[in-house]
């Protein structure tokens, strides 16, 4: 009989897991990155006067919010082939999730971008800043640093929407764990690793994300 | 440098309500007005029009003889012109509107480097005089959430002289302080009027300030001006019912 957790069988596969564990951690990081960078641009065009900008914006974050994540993967999976654009599967995965956060994240810049009270836009234009200095230099720092925790609830969601990249033949962690477990029949060891090692990684990127918050929250309170 | 303002029958309406009732009015160029009147009257509409912070429902703006939302030649003014004009105009807001996230410091050399296009030394040395001046020359570093009322008024007081505006318009900014911090800024604003170097328009309800430190004083009321005379005339006789009500129940208040 074999012990329930076998941990010399646990170290033997562990290096495969940890290869895996950086495919993971590639996707959520730029997959992150982009949803980050996006949702921005999503935010601010949503806002645009011209509704050429806007309304598209608005289009985007409604549709790519209403439907699943795992669709959109799919979709761009089996759809971007057949118009002629070949790209890796997990660069289709990455580009999913970022644009699926993206739509997440720009709702979040818009409250936090809503909630800069209208006298600082109304300074700003006394002081005769350009539109662009307005956005970049005062509502913009003053929208992000709170809606910073936001965010890093979305990088942590993310980051566990990763396995979903299985599903498109990434050889992310729980694929891995997967293949693992076909070939030698156990799963306990694998399984349990990958539930361990999303744990840890999701508590180390919530704290980061806290350290980050309360940097940014150097000057606190309004004027 | 100062300028003229004109105002040639302004109206303002937010939808059914109509803010301004055909204003017109003449300040020349060096003139410190104040301006009275009940809460609703339409006098911080005013300085908001005057700073492009709104647009007019109909008449004419003018800052020294060029129309703010038409150019020269009668077509609806683009950005650029807004902005030129828009140039010459500082203000001072009740509630402050200090950036938040900048010091003392930052707040006033915003604008003199990114619209004036001075190098940060110019921009930082030009700062400092004015933070100098408004008494916080030690407050440079500081962050708005740490200063107090009358020194959040002073950089902000600060802010708009730093861009050398041709007319300041200064917004109840008096309103929001504890009672013993009103004196030091009105003193600032007595100050900047006896050196007649801008034009000046102030929204008040410190009667006193108004009645001896302004060349002449507007009686609002109900979108319109009421009452219009030298300052000391106004206060002293004034010929209006209305203005009389008014001065009356304020006095009385105090």
């Amino acid at each position: 009989m074999n012990p329930i957790f076998d941990w010399s069988f646990a170290w033997q596969i562990a290096p495969a897991l940890a290869r895996a564990l950086a495919i993971t951690v590639q996707a959520t990081v730029l997959g992150m990155l982009m949803a980050v960078v996006l949702g921005l641009l999503l935010a601010l065009a949503r806002r645009a006067p011209w509704a050429l900008l806007s309304w598209p914006a608005a289009f985007v974050v409604e549709f790519v919010r209403s439907t699943p994540l795992l669709v959109q993967m799919y979709f761009l999976f089996y759809v971007l082939p057949a118009g002629g654009v070949q790209l890796s599967p997990l660069v289709t995965g990455t580009l999913a999730l970022g644009l699926h956060y993206a739509a997440y994240c720009a709702e979040v810049y818009r409250a936090g971008i809503e909630a800069v009270p209208r006298g600082q836009i109304e300074a700003a234009t006394a002081l005769n800043l350009s539109a662009w200095r307005t956005a970049t230099g005062v509502v913009l720092p003053q929208a992000i640093p709170p809606v910073v925790p936001a965010l890093g609830n979305y990088l942590v969601a993310m980051f566990k929407d990763t396995p979903l990249l299985s599903a498109i033949t990434v050889v992310e962690l729980l694929q891995q764990s997967k293949i693992i477990g076909s070939a030698t029949f156990r799963y306990t060891e694998p399984l349990t690793l990958v539930g361990a090692l999303f744990l840890v990684l999701s508590l180390a990127a919530a704290w980061g994300v806290r350290r980050l918050e309360r940097r940014l929250q150097r000057y606190g309170g309004r004027a | 440098m100062s300028a003229s303002i004109r105002l040639v029958d302004v109206h303002k309406r937010y939808g059914e309500l109509e803010v301004l009732r055909g204003v017109s009015l003449d300040i020349p160029a060096g003139q410190t007005v104040s301006v009275i009147g009940p809460s609703g009257s339409g006098k911080s509409t005013l300085l908001r029009l005057l700073m492009t912070l709104e647009r007019p429902t109909s008449g004419v703006i003018e800052i020294d003889g060029a129309s703010m939302w038409t150019t020269p030649d009668g077509k609806p003014a683009g950005n650029a012109h807004v902005r030129r004009v828009r140039g010459k105009i500082g203000m001072v807001f009740q509630h402050f509107n200090l950036f938040p996230h900048m010091t003392a410091l930052g707040n006033v050399i915003e604008a003199p480097i990114h619209v004036a296009g001075l190098s940060r030394d110019e921009a930082v040395q030009r700062g400092r005089e004015y933070l100098d001046m408004v008494g916080l020359g030690d407050k440079v570093d500081t962050y708005p959430a740490q200063l107090s009322g009358g020194q959040k008024q002073r950089v902000g007081i600060a802010r708009a002289l730093a861009m050398r505006p041709e007319i300041m318009l200064f917004d109840e900014v008096t309103s929001a302080l504890d009672p013993e911090l009103v004196g030091g800024i009105l003193q600032i604003m007595r100050d900047l009027a006896s050196q007649r170097t801008m034009t000046m328009i102030i929204v008040t309800h410190q009667m006193k300030f108004a009645e001896r430190s302004s060349d002449r004083t507007l009686f609002f009321d109900q979108g319109n001006i009421v009452e219009d005379a030298p300052s000391a005339e106004l206060f002293a006789h004034p010929r209006e019912d209305r203005t009389q009500q008014f001065l009356q129940a304020v006095i009385e208040a105090e």
